[in-house]
């Protein structure tokens, strides 16, 4: 664990950059960890992070066949959301545990 | 201490070329997991493996309950390959695995192809065994983007990073 400087914050983060703590997150910390994995955020991003805190929140598991069926994204919208590892990215600007889901 | 670089995995091949549920949901997940982290992903269906982008019978797969040692029954018995042979076991042991899979979130076939497509990754079907079969691409599920030959297949594999799995 180590403490990072987001925003002006101090965070808790794992090695991965993960936040630790997601009650640290803000709207301005999900822009900066965004802005380092080349993603900028709009108002659907915006939406996809609400969904994915609250799955999470609720301590359900999060995988991509869930999200493209919330009714916010589908699956294709979600990759072009968050370009490459889009579970990955969502979850780490989310400020919510990297999943641990397969599928 | 000689300096050794990493490659990482830039593009994955997968080929699959039998029907029951394990060696196609093998590739499918192998293929989704490669697609979600990312990495360049292509899957070729060939021989028997055909079923699991043929329309028809793509829901449909079984597990064999005959020959098949890691059968159990549920609770964790033995599963006796005389009972295994019976009519309708193989039928029924499958729909209750399928069952199962659904449970735990794990999208049927034709799902699983779409979701692997909706994230840039690519299915094939291998000329060869299409012939065999007698099957037309209209047979196959629309994700499917082309029946390619083995050539084909292996121009597709260039550049470091590059691994092709056999499932």
């Amino acid at each position: 664990m180590s403490i990072k400087t987001i925003a002006g914050v101090d965070i808790n983060v794992n090695d991965e950059g993960y936040m630790e703590d997601a009650s640290q997150w803000t709207k301005e910390i999900a822009k900066e960890i965004a802005k380092e994995e080349g993603v900028e955020l709009s108002d659907k991003h915006f939406e996809v992070i609400e969904f994915v805190r609250g799955k999470v929140a609720a301590g359900e598991g999060l995988t991509i066949r869930g999200i493209g069926k919330s009714g916010v994204v589908n699956a294709k919208e979600f990759y072009a959301l968050f370009p490459g590892a889009p579970l990955k990215k969502a979850t780490k600007i989310s400020g919510v545990p990297k999943p641990t889901s397969c599928i | 201490m000689e300096k050794t670089e990493k490659i990482p995995l830039k593009k994955i091949l997968l080929i699959c070329s039998k029907a029951s549920i394990e060696d196609v949901y093998a590739a499918l997940v192998m293929g989704n997991g490669a697609v979600m982290e990312g990495i360049e992903t292509k899957l070729f269906f060939t021989f028997f493996g055909l079923d699991a982008i043929t329309k028809k019978t793509m829901n449909k797969l079984h597990t064999a309950t005959t020959g098949n040692p890691g059968m159990r029954m549920p609770g964790g018995l033995p599963f006796p390959t005389m009972l295994g042979g019976l009519p309708g076991v193989e039928a029924g042991v499958s729909a209750m695995m399928r069952k199962q899979m659904d449970a735990l979130d794990i999208p049927p076939v034709d799902e699983f192809l779409e979701l692997i497509t909706a994230g840039g990754g690519e299915i094939y079907a291998c000329k060869l065994a299409m012939d065999m079969f007698k099957l037309t691409k209209e047979d196959l599920h629309d994700e499917v983007k082309a029946v390619i030959t083995v050539g084909d297949l292996y121009e597709m594999c260039d550049g470091p990073g590059t691994q092709i799995v056999f499932t």
